[in-house]
């Protein structure tokens, strides 16, 4: 028979205490979807997190192998679907560089124009929905109207609104509806104009600051030993940009010397440093954006596609291609037979190491803190689980 | 049966404007909060500018089927939102709308008001515990840690306007009242605005709550009618707060025509408050529970500590 022992007494060290291991998600309001968390608290205080992926998981890279190279591009707009052109992106390059295909040159200006305005319309996403994880719940309404103008000018080029499905192999679906560019421009400017009001109520509001600032600090060895790319990595002072990096589409030109492209930066590597990346690659974006338009109007009229044959097949080999999307590093490594579907295609995906370091990231701090760190780590559960 | 019969007529009066002015608070945060975000919200129920949504989710919440957890503690569980609520009543029955026009005219009621006021909070405590759910009990911690803070400067900044009319009577704070007050007593009217919503848990010291981090806090278990009823006792905890606050601050009934149109000023002056109140959700987020008791102990209680000796230094000057 065993004995029971029950100790009595005041104060930490004679009172027993039990660690609490809480599931967040993969159903919680703070997941953005099926995300799951496992924290031990102590208290409030959380001793270890370890992330749980894989609820959302869609055997993305699987269902490639089964589709010829027009049909797997409405895959990869999937995955992260808040950045479903840069993907589409970079997918057509991958295809197109192992082809060796010279796309023209207006499909390629129009397609930087539409991979910028997709990043505004992603970091915008993020400016709404972070604040609404700290409890404002104004900000994220401000962001939409924002993302409603740009939405519309995507709309009609494209017919979608999420998924937009204009890349080709070889170039875009259609030309450049008449009048777009004007439209595009004053979208433009409008966003441009209303976006100090967004950021009165973001980096202007004290309690945001407080909540904000030296909380969740991402160290640049940590970002380095873990992948992390994008946004969350500038925050931490790596100045890592694939679009000037390592040039694609019409980037060499855009973050040429003198050019409106540049590269946002912070060192803290805290929330608040994350947030104002973002807000500043807003900036950017629509600046490189508003280049593009110019580019295009001064651009005469030509092919945005190429002709391609009936059975579309990639020589035997393997590439990989690498692109900055909104959210980081986006790659696909294609594998062809000379088939016409891919052999193998990887996918690396942005969200999937930047929540990776969740788990180093996370204890030590208070569960409230919590949400500001996972909600400024601004990842897609498609783009974790693909 | 005269006795009996106004006792029944004032508790009716109580109990209707209880069911009204709440709705009349959630409704207009619903507009407000609407049309600040470049939105309609509710105009369909109802007819007129959605007047009955709230009517209408209070019938869709009656309809609900009520739960009880398995692994709660049954009886607490069911009891906790009638504490919230009876506690608001309770309040609501002393604050004066006239210099006669008072449900129960008893002469502590500043005191009344802050001790059922409290009891409340003790709603949200049993919730917590008795849900059986760890994001409940976290909340219900919170809620604790928060209500040992903020009652006392909240009894501090009551105490100040109890000092400078002599009284612990709403009803005689009232008549006390100058437009000297405004000025003299406005570091007690804020420091009782802050604590007052701090007490209420609502933005941006909602942190009880926090749907982001712990779904809905002591409230995550419960469903239908229960459910409503811990809105309704927060709304109601609206009103109580901004009527008390009118009555301290802003002297009640008094202002133009005031024989005739008494009432009407101190719904007015509370519906300022209210407000205000809910201002604070649609613009701010939400703070942190240490950084909420930096507040309330570095800021509020030195605030209202100050504010004491204010008012004493006023007092003795001007008798």
């Amino acid at each position: 028979m065993t004995t029971r022992e029950l100790t009595v007494g005041v104060g930490a060290g004679e009172l027993a205490t039990a660690d609490m291991v809480l599931n967040i998600g993969p159903q919680h309001p703070a997941t953005h979807g099926v995300l799951r968390l496992r924290v031990t608290l102590d208290g409030e205080r959380i001793s270890r997190a370890e992330p749980i992926v894989g609820y959302m998981h869609r055997g993305a890279e699987k269902l490639f192998e089964v589709r010829d190279y027009r049909q797997i591009m409405v895959l990869a707009n999937r995955h992260d679907w808040l950045s479903a052109f840069s993907s589409e992106v970079g997918l057509a390059l991958t295809v197109e560089r192992m082809l060796g295909m010279e796309v023209p040159v207006r499909a390629t200006w129009t397609r930087t124009l539409l991979s910028e305005l997709n990043r505004v319309l992603n970091h915008l996403m993020f400016l709404g929905s972070y604040p609404l994880e700290l409890g404002a719940i104004t900000p994220i309404f401000y962001s939409f109207r924002e993302r409603e103008e740009l939405q519309t000018v995507m709309e009609e080029i494209s017919g979608g609104r999420m998924h937009y499905m204009f890349n080709r192999v070889g170039g875009l679906r259609e030309d450049i509806p008449a009048g777009w560019l004007q439209r595009v421009q004053a979208a433009i400017d409008g966003v441009r104009a209303r976006m100090p009001e967004l950021e009165s109520l973001l980096v202007g509001n004290e309690i945001l600051q407080a909540r904000t600032r030296g909380v969740g600090v991402l160290t640049a060895e940590a970002v380095a030993s873990y992948g992390v790319s994008g946004p969350i990595a500038r925050a931490s002072g790596l100045d890592v940009d694939l679009r000037r990096d390592q040039p694609y589409l019409a980037y060499d030109e855009l973050f040429a010397p003198g050019g409106p492209g540049r590269v946002v930066t912070r060192q803290a590597g805290d929330c608040l440093a994350r947030l104002e990346v973002l807000l500043e690659q807003t900036h950017v974006g629509l600046d490189l954006a508003q280049a593009c338009v110019e580019r295009l109007l001064a651009m005469p009229a030509g092919p945005v596609n190429l002709k391609l044959p009936k059975v579309l097949k990639v020589p035997e080999g393997s590439d990989y291609v690498a692109t900055e999307n909104p959210l980081g590093f986006n790659g696909y490594y294609l594998v062809s037979r000379g088939d016409k579907t891919p052999w193998r295609l990887a996918l690396r995906s942005a969200s999937f190491n930047n929540v990776a370091v969740l788990a180093e990231l996370l204890p030590g701090n208070l569960l409230a803190d919590m949400v500001a760190i996972l909600g400024s780590m601004f990842f897609v559960v498609g783009d974790i689980d693909k | 049966m005269s006795t009996f019969g106004e006792v029944v007529l004032r508790s009716l009066c109580v109990l209707i404007a209880f069911l009204v002015l709440p709705l009349l608070v959630g409704q207009t945060e619903h507009k407000l909060m609407a049309h600040m975000q470049g939105r309609l919200g509710p105009m369909y129920a109802g007819g007129f500018h959605g007047w009955a949504q709230l009517v209408a989710d209070g019938v869709k919440f009656t309809q609900k089927e009520d739960i009880v957890p398995l692994a709660a503690d049954k009886p607490v569980f069911r009891l906790a939102p009638a504490l919230g609520i009876v506690s608001y009543l309770l309040a609501l029955a002393v604050i004066p709308f006239g210099p006669h026009l008072v449900a129960a005219g008893i002469t502590g009621s500043l005191l009344w008001v802050l001790a059922v006021g409290a009891i409340g909070t003790v709603g949200t405590l049993m919730a917590g515990w008795s849900s059986g759910n760890k994001y409940a009990l976290i909340g219900g911690l919170r809620s604790a840690a928060q209500l040992v803070s903020y009652e006392v400067p909240l009894i501090l900044a009551a105490a100040s306007f109890a000092m400078a009319a002599g009284s612990f009577s709403l009803v005689s704070i009232a008549h006390a009242w100058t437009p000297w007050w405004l000025l003299w007593q406005l570091p007690g009217a804020i420091v009782f605005l802050v604590a007052g919503t701090a007490e209420l848990q609502r933005p941006p010291f909602d942190m009880p709550v926090a749907d982001s981090e712990l779904v809905m806090g002591p409230w995550t278990e419960y469903t239908g009618l229960r459910f409503a009823l811990f809105l309704l006792a927060e709304y109601a905890g609206i009103v109580v707060v901004s009527l008390v606050l009118a009555v301290l601050y802003l002297g009640g009934w008094t202002g133009p025509f005031d024989h005739q149109i008494g009432p009407f000023w101190v719904l007015l002056k509370g519906f300022f408050f209210a407000v205000i109140i809910l201002w604070m959700r649609m613009s701010w987020p939400r703070l942190r529970e240490d950084q909420l008791q930096r507040v309330a102990w570095l800021g509020l209680v030195p605030l209202a500590l100050l504010q004491i000796v204010l008012t004493a230094a006023g007092v003795v000057l001007t008798t």
